[in-house]
């Protein structure tokens, strides 16, 4: 239990610092190498890469949004309405799945290179 | 299996990412437009976050201001003119990036190259009607100007400065959501912007529509259905205004009447908007206000646009002080105001495009008939780097009447014909000139003085000064045309010089009119002149005369007139042509035979006072009687196959009065022959099933907590939730746009809003105040995510305005400052 929020936090970190620089699927590199150096099970280091990406989406996004008064966010949501049925609540959940879902897969396959060694 | 496991895992990781990185047909790449470090998150702007900013910039000279006020204007105050121009693109650039990119690229024929494939046809059209051709004429023809070069130069400097600041996370949504990225801006780009705007304003021409009527239906019925003259016409320039031309000025051509009109039928042509909504401007002179000093008041007509068309902009150097709307991506103020002077511009309407048929020599198309001999002609390939496909080519053509459009290889399947497009934007030209003098003009002089390099598109340029002078000019570069031939009006002969552009009437004998008796000048895209002007030009198709009679006859009537009877004027709903259809109309519909429901319908109409306004029920009767009675009436010019020109609303009214048995009220699509009178019946009883098939939008006011509004049967609401207005996005997507606004108005109306189009910019310049006010359906901003993007949409559908802040320094501006940018030399 405590690797799985230690490995949480650390992807977060670093995921958020590679980002800041670097193309948004550096997540997935993030996310692979603390999966490569925490040891968890194949499950624990898919869940805590992908909450750990998901929130720090949703929250970044949440922080720049709520200062537009979601202006841009309502926009947004009816404008991908076919996905969204024109909710904002949705765009937030999208947005974190999808960075959580190719940063649990980054720590999934970190996992399983690690478990060759 | 531990190996097969990860390669499974980094598989789908990798596909993953490959997936989401990707732009899917119409979707946007997710992961690339969702992440909030680079993605749509990023353009949601703090509401609140406006503080000062500093920056050193290349290539600025010295250090210039920029201090925004409470509506986003930006109030530039610069040392020099370069530095004013560059910071003028900066700024621009900072706020309509997108937008001027775009409307460059469509003028380019290179929207393919974002959009793909669905876009090629629109392409090839731009660049075959001789967009790029036409801009790199006006480019080279600038660079000859060392002012006006360096000035564009220094424009385009301040675009690419911001650009260069920009990272991907910074990029517009519009870039993210397309999955491209902006280029450097260049001087072309800026003559391509003007040419874009010459297009849009170039369309009234129905040569090959005129020849496809005639060959239809014989000069007898053409000259009844489209009149150079009418009889209620009341022109720019006063009536009984005498011309001073001298006759050596107006040889034209001689050749015999229409010889070379031929039988045949043409089937392609640049679609044209059915009824053009048009543009006002007018000043009235000391004589007939408060103040005792003019006051000018202008509000082109122009598809409503998100982000708007026009950004507003106040512009400060030791050179000029200068107010008012710029095109962005183009340096200078458009329509404005000074210390000094004030102008605005409508659309004159005159034909600028001949259209004539090229006969080649044999297939391989490289030289054509001209006076007896064969010339070369050029060939100019267009590469298109269309997005998902690759490189496509396309030759164009190119002769002395300039390129071929239509052909074996464009238009539709029927048109083999080769037809070229001369156009008077394809001449050299510096319209940017015409601007900046001014912007830094002075006096009736300096607008004189102006106005001589402006060539295309025609434009009916008001004029007021705070001395007191108004004046009005319809400027534009036109040929001189010959009169017996009514050349230009048909398709033209490419095969002799007979039709052949010779010269141009000189500046001074363009329609002007300054100080008139009458105490104003106006225009409203009606016909410049009566007939005793000494120069040739069609009238028709293009002429309104609804707006204009109304405006005359409000300025006549008008005294002591100041800022507050000109807001009220701007957003006039009267609506002449129903004031003489109606009575028409009603006078030839059988009651009789009328239900109860039906009856009523006619009874509202009867009672109508013609005002367009947003709350009555009457204008959507008279706008359903009246598009179905024209669809009945005019069947004979709905063939898609053969087009031709829809007559006026004007003629058709007098038609209906006039004549009881033209051969254009049968219905081409029944066996029997209809009357009259069965057409007006027939268009009737339909008002009442489109009410029943349509349902209405259920927003209308939003504001609105009346019944009427929120009721969601589909019973007809009122005018206002009927037409709807819709301000759009310039990729056309709703969640962008402003739809469902609610306001009145319509075509010949001087408040000429209908669902699409409608009063782009609205400007009052009081010279005796010293203020100003304007409006315009839009907002500063180009980010959707900016409170600035549409907050001027509202007010403007209200006819509310916002005083121009004409501020001498930025502290005056006072509390109504936002922000402060000062930008020093790097």
């Amino acid at each position: 239990m405590k690797n799985f929020f230690l490995s949480l936090l650390l992807t977060a970190a670093a995921s958020c610092i590679l980002q800041l620089f670097l193309p948004w699927w550096t997540t997935v590199l993030a996310a692979f190498a603390v999966a490569y150096y925490i040891k968890q099970n194949s499950l624990a280091a898919f869940l805590s890469a992908f909450v750990a990406v998901f929130l720090l989406w949703v929250v970044y996004a949440y922080l720049l949004s709520s200062a537009n008064e979601n202006i841009l966010a309502i926009k947004v949501a009816e404008l991908l309405k076919q996905l969204t049925k024109g909710s904002v609540t949705t765009i937030y959940l999208l947005t974190g799945l999808i960075g959580g879902l190719v940063s649990g897969f980054g720590a999934l396959t970190g996992t399983l290179a690690a478990k060759l060694k | 299996m531990k190996y097969f496991k990860l390669l499974l895992s980094l598989t789908v990781t990798l596909g993953l990412v490959y997936f989401l990185n990707t732009k899917m047909g119409v979707a946007p790449a997710f992961g690339k437009f969702l992440n909030p470090f680079a993605g749509f998150w990023q353009n949601a702007e703090n509401v609140n976050g406006w503080k000062d900013e500093e920056a050193n910039l290349a290539g600025l000279k010295e250090e210039v201001k920029v201090y925004f006020d409470e509506r986003l204007v930006p109030h530039v105050f610069a040392k020099n003119d370069e530095d004013l121009y560059y910071m003028q693109g900066y700024i621009t650039a900072k706020y309509r990036l997108w937008q001027m990119e775009i409307q460059t690229a469509n003028a380019a024929g290179r929207i393919s190259e974002i959009v793909g494939e669905k876009a090629l046809d629109v392409d090839r059209m731009q660049r075959r009607i001789g967009m790029g051709y036409g801009a790199e004429a006006a480019q080279e023809y600038i660079s000859k100007d060392a002012e006006s070069k360096k000035l564009i130069d220094a424009y385009c400097k301040g675009v690419n400065a911001y650009i260069n600041t920009l990272a991907p996370k910074n990029y517009p949504i519009e870039y993210k959501l397309l999955d491209y990225k902006p280029e450097e801006w260049t001087p072309i780009k800026v003559a391509l912007l003007l040419k874009n705007m010459a297009n849009m304003l170039s369309v009234f021409e129905f040569d090959i529509e005129n020849s496809n009527f005639i060959a239809k239906y014989g000069k007898d019925e053409f000259r009844k259905l489209y009149p150079d003259f009418i009889k209620d016409e009341d022109p720019i320039v006063p009536i009984g205004t005498k011309f001073e031309v001298k006759s050596e000025k107006l040889k034209g051509n001689t050749t015999s009447d229409i010889g070379h009109q031929t039988s045949d039928l043409y089937s392609t042509v640049i679609q044209k908007p059915d009824e053009i909504t048009g543009s006002n401007n007018w000043a009235v002179s000391g004589s007939k206000t408060k103040s005792g000093k003019p006051i000018l008041c202008n509000d082109p007509h122009l598809k409503l646009s998100l982000p708007s068309i026009w950004y507003e902009m106040h512009l400060v150097s030791p050179n000029m002080n200068v107010y008012g709307a710029t095109l962005p991506g183009s340096p200078a103020v458009v329509i404005g105001f000074n210390d000094s002077i004030s102008w605005g511009v409508t659309n004159g309407g005159r034909d600028v495009r001949d259209w004539y048929t090229i006969k080649f020599k044999d297939a391989s198309r490289n030289e054509y008939e001209y006076n007896g001999q064969w010339l070369k002609a050029e060939k100019k390939i267009e590469k298109y780097m269309v997005r998902g496909k690759g490189e496509v080519d396309d030759t164009v053509i190119y002769t002395k009447f300039g390129p071929v459009v239509f052909d074996e290889n464009f238009g539709t399947a029927d048109s083999k014909k080769n037809l070229s497009m001369r156009w008077t934007a394809h001449l050299p030209s510096n319209e940017f000139k015409t601007f900046y003098q001014l912007n830094t003009g002075k006096n009736y002089n300096d607008y004189i003085n102006a106005l001589k390099t402006y060539t295309c598109p025609a434009q009916n340029f008001v004029f007021a000064s705070r001395s007191g002078d108004i004046a009005i000019v319809e400027q534009g570069l036109f040929p001189i045309r010959d009169k017996a031939t009514e050349q230009g009006k048909y398709l033209s002969d490419g095969t002799t010089d007979n039709d052949e552009w010779k010269t141009f009437i000189p500046s001074e004998g363009n329609p002007t009119s300054k100080n008139p008796e009458r105490g104003f000048v106006s225009s409203a895209n009606q016909h410049p002149t009566d007939s005793t002007y000494p120069y040739y030009y069609s009238g028709v198709g293009v002429y309104e005369n609804y707006r204009n009679r109304r405006i005359n006859k409000l300025l006549t009537e008008g005294k002591n007139i100041d800022a507050d009877f000109m807001k009220k004027m701007q957003s006039d709903n009267f609506n002449v042509h129903a004031s003489e259809a109606v009575p028409v109309l009603l006078s030839l519909l059988d009651k009789k035979s009328l239900s109860k429901e039906e009856q009523n319908i006619a009874d509202s109409i009867g009672k109508w006072d013609f005002y367009n306004n947003a709350n009555e029920i009457a204008p959507v009767y008279f706008e359903i009687w009246w598009n179905e009675l024209r669809a009945l009436l005019w069947d004979e010019m709905s063939n898609p196959t053969i087009p031709m020109k829809q007559p006026s609303f004007y003629v058709t009214v007098q038609l209906l009065k006039n004549d009881s048995a033209s051969v254009f009220y049968d219905n081409l699509s029944t066996k029997v022959k209809e009357t009259r009178n069965e057409l007006v019946l027939q268009s009737f009883l339909r008002v009442k099933d489109t009410l029943t098939a349509k349902s209405f939008t259920e927003v209308g006011e939003p504001e609105g907590t009346d019944e009427k509004f929120t009721n969601k049967d589909s019973k007809p609401h009122d005018w206002g939730s009927y037409k709807a207005t819709k301000v759009e996005h310039l990729a056309r997507l709703d969640a962008f746009s402003s739809l469902n606004v609610y306001n009145g108005g319509n075509r010949g109306i001087i408040n000429a809003t209908n669902n699409s189009s409608g009063p782009s910019w609205r400007m009052i310049v009081d010279e005796g105040a010293m203020k100003a006010f304007t409006v315009y359906p839009g907002g500063q901003s180009g980010n959707p995510g900016s409170k600035f993007y549409d907050n001027g949409v509202k007010p403007w559908s209200k006819a509310e305005y916002f005083e121009a802040n004409f501020v001498a320094n930025g502290d005056e501006l006072g509390t109504k400052k936002l922000f402060t940018s000062t930008y020093k030399p790097k």
